[in-house]
């Protein structure tokens, strides 16, 4: 028994340095700072700013319409007489909350799909003919395709978007899968006896999870744009309840006159954008440094 | 050389048929009655039952499947409900507007993303590769519509300069007027790629740059812009031709969104048009006519590496 403890010990605590390498590089890298503190902000936002405000985002007033910024609306007021600051924040709950759900679903369903088209080989051709193949439209289209089927709701939109990114998130899963299933530590554990699930699970998704996470935060980025697309081509969340894409979307009509209605929330999409790539580019560098740029 | 053509033409023929299967699937998903649809809002049952067995809907799927992979097999494509034209000659029509598009586009996204990111790799840690890549970061982060439609406010409504949207045609409207139509949504079309480009030519030139024939070129005294512009980017550019698919799969998509904000009338409005109108045949079609390009525009990628990179083979 002892000998057990002694060879557990020092793989951990091995385990344990390497995960405070990670963070400590990441603590150094001055865009994963700025990325984070820019996503923290619009998360925080997103979820505390709403009571801060304690206005209803939906509640009109005909005699405040497209009023420009001033203390009582400091981003001013839409052609309902809406407080715009109080819908870019709610807008923020839907689009953020959109954006992560994409990202969650794409990696789920892109590191099973790319897991088993890496590991089990024989499967390979048929699984990569089929996502090259779905990577053939333009993600935008597909979604616009599989939005307008679905029709104009949050849940189609992250339907849509997931089944444009998982193609992309599975290629790359599997490409690393490739390599570590080469590697020895994986062929002692089979000669060990392991079986395929325990082989996987152990270590080959751990191994993958550096370039996957990368990606999700590159693809949370793409969706936060994709959503602001799609809201603009009348096929995202539905109004009146806000998205920072139908926000946009709605004062598009107005953007000479009352060009705040559609600037803060563009604003918005593009800080939080911003906020995902600066990321991305943060946990590239430390994660997976030979890793290229995918969309 | 013809051979790697062949082998890897083969090899995109799975794709290919998976592409049409989707393109099908994804029409018979959206909700709705194709034959409704044509018959109008007041047409009897047994009219709309009457087109919809003239349209074989009201065989089974894959009876339908089968005869539209025969149809296309003879090269025919569908007609729309709504155009009264058909499929093929709707995409002929609006073909020229999306590639002028995308041709003026990749005329400013190349130079552009390709000098940036030689910069910024060049001069790496400085503060020109900070601003670069800044620029390349907010390139890829702001929403193409947002930043149109601020474009046409300052550009089109105070400035006066270049109309706010429509399209010119070439032939008919001559060089200047085409030019002044397509400048702004070319120029706001390539915001994106250039920032994506600048960034993949960043990485890659700063993979080249560290390699000993780089040493070697300035050692034996090669100036530094032969060092750079051809040791370096020449080697650096197998890794930029590999996203040259990408590069276009952005452009078709980003040309979405921007024909939209311009009234541009190409092919990506085509689609949005026949999505909203529940054209079937146009949506199928169309979205079949976009994969296939997809697929030959990557094949013609693959290719071009091959001619690039001579380590590469296709047997």
């Amino acid at each position: 028994m002892t000998e057990v403890v002694l060879a557990a010990a020092p793989t951990q605590i091995l385990a344990e340095r390497r995960r405070f390498r990670v963070l400590r590089k990441l603590a150094a890298h001055r865009s994963f700072k700025i990325g984070l503190v820019l996503v923290t902000i619009l998360v925080l936002c997103a979820i505390i700013g709403p009571m801060l405000t304690g206005i209803d985002p939906t509640a009109m007033s005909i005699r405040s319409r497209f009023k420009p910024p001033s203390v009582r609306f400091p981003f001013g007021s839409d052609q309902y007489g809406r407080d715009i600051l109080t819908r870019v924040l709610y807008g923020g709950r839907l689009s953020l909350s959109l954006g992560l759900s994409v990202a969650l679903i794409s990696g789920v369903f892109g590191a099973l799909i790319g897991v088993t088209a890496g590991y089990f080989r024989a499967l390979d051709p048929y699984v990569m003919r089929l996502m090259d193949a779905l990577m053939a439209f333009p993600a935008i289209l597909l979604a616009i395709g599989i939005g307008a089927a679905l029709g104009a709701q949050a849940s189609s939109i992250v339907v849509a978007l997931s089944v444009a990114y998982v193609p992309r998130t599975a290629r790359i899963v599997r490409a690393s899968v490739l390599v570590i299933r080469e590697m020895e530590y994986l062929q002692a554990a089979r000669v060990s006896g392991a079986g395929d699930l325990h082989i996987i699970l152990k270590h080959v998704l751990p191994n993958c999870l550096g370039p996957l996470i990368v990606q999700l935060t590159f693809i949370f980025a793409y969706a936060i744009l994709a959503e602001a697309a799609l809201s603009f081509l009348g096929i995202g969340p539905p109004p009146p309840a806000p998205s920072w894409g139908n926000i946009i979307a709605e004062g598009r009509d107005y953007s000479v006159e009352a060009w705040w209605v559609m600037l803060f929330p563009g604003l918005a999409v593009s800080l939080a954008a911003l906020g995902m790539n600066l990321l991305g580019d943060g946990l590239r560098d430390v994660l997976d440094p030979r890793l290229k740029i995918e969309t | 050389m013809f051979r790697a053509i062949i082998v890897r033409l083969m090899q995109s023929i799975p794709v290919l048929l998976l592409v049409a299967v989707l393109s099908f699937i994804l029409m018979h998903l959206l909700p709705g009655d194709p034959a409704v649809v044509i018959a109008g809002a007041d047409a009897t049952p047994a009219a709309v039952e009457r087109i919809r067995s003239e349209l074989g809907l009201d065989q089974p799927i894959w009876q339908q499947l089968l005869s539209w992979f025969l149809s296309l097999a003879q090269g025919k494509f569908g007609s729309s409900l709504v155009l009264n034209q058909t499929v093929l000659s709707a995409v002929a029509e609006r073909l020229p507007v999306t590639l002028s598009l995308a041709a003026l586009s990749l005329a400013i996204t190349l130079p552009i993303g390709i000098t940036l990111g030689i910069l910024a790799a060049y001069f790496r840690s400085s503060w020109i590769d900070a601003g670069v890549m800044m620029i390349a970061l907010v390139g890829v982060s702001v929403p193409s519509f947002w930043i149109a439609i601020l474009s046409v406010i300052l550009f089109s409504v105070t400035l006066g300069w270049v109309p706010s949207s429509g399209y010119a045609p070439l032939l008919t409207a001559g060089p200047g007027p085409w030019f002044a139509s397509l400048i702004q949504p070319a120029m706001v079309l390539s915001l994106f790629q250039i920032g994506f480009l600048a960034r993949m030519t960043r990485s890659a030139m700063l993979d080249v740059l560290d390699q000993d024939f780089i040493r070697t070129a300035r050692a034996k005294g090669v100036s530094e812009w032969r060092t750079v512009g051809k040791h370096g980017f020449r080697n650096a550019l197998v890794a930029v031709v590999t996203v040259g698919g990408i590069i276009i799969s952005l452009l078709i998509g980003g040309s979405v969104v921007v024909e939209q904000v311009f009234a541009l009338p190409g092919i990506g409005r085509l689609v949005v048009q026949g999505i909203m109108a529940r054209d079937y045949p146009l949506i199928q079609g169309t979205m079949l006519l976009f994969g296939f390009a997809f697929v030959l525009i990557n094949v013609a990628v693959d290719i071009i590496y091959t001619l690039v990179d001579p380590r590469v083979r296709y047997d």
